[in-house]
């Protein structure tokens, strides 16, 4: 029996017009819609579909956060998992290593065969709590997969690097990060989100680690220096190379 | 005055651009520090010691080489403990990462294993007094957020092309090491790799990516962008999602929130729209360019300079 851990972060949907709130150390929240961050969706849809390739087995979705978080844990129940556990903290830190030692200590004891993280939090962009994880917990671990296949205690994945992919292979228990191509993330079904309100969802305080990394503050990106339309169709490619060679000079 | 660390990466025994960028940028940590060194890390199979000097042009007095015939690929497990064991024994201020995938994939260990902090995917940085100061796009680049890492080692990821190489030559000594582990003891193996030949160019190190949308309308129309790249020279090829997706170029080539993360001196968008996932990949290119036929595309409005018209008759 495959039992399988996937940490899924809640994060806000990119799609939105972010502010930065008046502490200029976080996101104004007003008008946030959240979400399941991307990766972690992937990572999901993959326990998913080993659980039900291999047979009887346990796909648990485990979140760090506040209350909030409930609500995607239990889409990941509708989706399919068999059962959640919230890490509960009212801040979700921005140092990966402190979420990481939080999630380590629920992960510690719990059998797992494998553990599945997004490639990357939709948020932070950093990638780091999945690999900081493995590490805390001795596991082998391997990032940022695209194809993954497991077997008699082992799995086997593709890595995508730059202009190249390599195929590593690796014993179980393992931690994975995943990484887009792998695997659509299914939508719930009705009978799956009937189903989820009856499954068990845990609440767990969490330990975190101590933060070494912290926001010192956010900002709206500088606008690009505004632009400008040199001109239309190929009349225009004379002035766009002088342009880039004598104003930009990067030709 | 505080000694500084670059992890200098390589493949195929060949130094990588981003080597000569974390030489660069903790040549810049030592300098503002006072004047402190530079020591590089280097791993690789027997031979690339040949390569140390070419560190000691960007600025490190120091090479400590890491040869063994396992290592000719990136071995998670090895490497993360052989930085480590460097980094304890180094008394590092700050040691500094490519965030690129071999980058991205060892730097958390390393911090992990350590304790320390890690800022992923820097752009720029400061160093202060009792701390390091570090920009990185966050929020599918749509929020700039300036971390702060406290204690000793800071670990930095920077992005690739981020930071410009800057020659600083001296003479720099090599030293030899032992890998951390054995590497026989490794459990994750790489059993295979495939892809293309290292000569052609990456778009993590081009400085100037000519990158392909949509409106290029099939693959076969993929030679016009592979063309002007050539044309230009030092140019690769790039393809935003819509393109991958339908197999007209490789995954591998995908630049935006969920492919690559570039920051080419020049990034030129043929018959791209400009969807929020695609400008979070280049958006921190010096100078962007744009070919649409639409003159409302989203992309526009991050473009230096734009062109409106049929890509076909421009290109
Ligand atoms: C979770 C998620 C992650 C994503 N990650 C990424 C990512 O990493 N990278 C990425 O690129 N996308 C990503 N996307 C997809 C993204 O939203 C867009 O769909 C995609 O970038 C669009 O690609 P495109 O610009 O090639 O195509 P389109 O949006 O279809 O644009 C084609 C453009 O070509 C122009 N055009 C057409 N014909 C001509 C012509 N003859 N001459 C000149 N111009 C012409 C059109 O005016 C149009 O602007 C992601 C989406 C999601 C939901
Ligand atoms: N608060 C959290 N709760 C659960 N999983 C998380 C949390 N933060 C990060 N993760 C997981 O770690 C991955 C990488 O996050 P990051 O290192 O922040 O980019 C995410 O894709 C999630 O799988």
């Amino acid at each position: 029996m495959l039992k399988i851990a996937v940490c899924i972060k809640r994060v806000p949907d990119m799609e939105m017009r972010f502010s930065i709130a008046t502490d200029r150390k976080s996101l104004d929240q007003g008008g946030l819609k959240y979400e399941m961050g991307d990766f972690d969706g992937y990572a999901l849809e993959v326990a998913l579909q080993l659980m039900e390739k291999q047979g009887p087995g346990e796909v648990v979705v485990l979140s760090l956060g506040p209350d909030a978080v409930q609500e995607m844990l239990r889409k990941g129940l509708a989706m399919g998992a068999t059962r959640a556990v919230q890490i509960k903290s009212d801040e979700i830190p921005f140092d990966g290593l402190a979420i990481a030692h939080a999630l380590a200590a629920e992960l510690k004891d719990g059998g797992y065969d494998l553990i599945l993280f997004g490639k990357m939090a939709t948020d932070t962009a950093s990638g780091t709590v999945g690999p900081m994880t493995a590490e805390l917990l001795g596991l082998p671990c391997v990032t940022s997969i695209s194809q993954l296949d497991v077997s008699a205690g082992r799995g086997t994945a593709r890595r995508d690097l730059e202009g190249a992919a390599e195929t590593v292979s690796f014993p179980l228990p393992a931690v994975l990060t995943i990484d887009e191509g792998i695997a659509r993330p299914r939508l719930a079904s009705l009978k799956g989100i009937m189903a989820a309100k009856k499954k068990p969802l845990e609440v767990k305080a969490a330990q975190l680690g101590e933060s070494r990394l912290t926001v010192e503050s956010m900002a709206l990106p500088a606008d690009r220096p505004p632009g400008r339309i040199i001109g239309e169709g190929a009349d225009a490619v004379p002035e766009l190379l002088r342009l880039l060679q004598t104003e930009a000079k990067v030709l | 005055m505080a000694t500084m660390l670059a992890f200098a990466e390589s493949r195929g025994g060949v130094l990588r651009k981003v080597a000569f960028e974390a030489v660069t940028a903790a040549r810049v940590a030592a300098d503002a520090s006072g004047g402190g060194d530079v020591h590089a890390l280097l791993v690789g199979a027997p031979g690339i010691a040949s390569h140390a000097q070419e560190l000691g042009r960007y600025g490190a007095d120091l090479v400590v080489v890491v040869e063994h015939a396992a290592l000719e690929r990136y071995s998670p497990e090895v490497y993360a403990a052989t930085v480590v064991e460097r980094v304890r024994s180094g008394g590092y201020r700050a040691a500094f990462f490519a965030a690129s995938a071999e980058g991205r994939d060892l730097a958390p260990r390393v911090a992990a294993r350590l304790g320390a902090g890690l800022a992923s995917d820097v752009t720029a940085f400061e160093l202060h007094g009792d701390a390091v100061t570090a920009s990185h796009p966050a929020y599918t680049g749509k929020v700039i957020v300036t971390l702060r890492l406290a204690g000793s080692p800071a670990l930095l990821s920077l992005r690739p092309g981020a930071i410009t190489p800057v020659e600083q030559p001296r003479t720099a000594r090599v030293e030899s090491a032992a890998p951390g582990i054995d590497p026989a003891t490794a459990r994750v193996v790489v059993t295979g790799m495939s892809g293309r030949s290292t000569t052609k160019l990456d778009i993590g190190e081009a400085p100037v990516i000519v990158s392909g949308g949509r409106g290029l309308r099939a693959a076969e129309n993929f030679k016009l962008v592979e063309d002007l790249a050539d044309a230009i020279g030092n140019a690769a090829v790039g393809a935003t999602r819509a393109v991958t997706d339908d197999g007209w170029r490789p995954a591998t080539d995908q630049i935006g929130q969920t492919g690559r993360l570039v920051s080419p001196d020049l990034y030129i968008a043929v018959g791209i729209s400009g969807a929020i996932q695609h400008l979070a990949g280049m958006r921190t290119a010096k100078t962007i360019v744009a070919i649409n036929k639409d003159k409302d595309a989203p992309i526009f409005k991050v473009a230096d300079y734009g062109i409106v018209g049929d890509l076909f008759e421009i290109v």
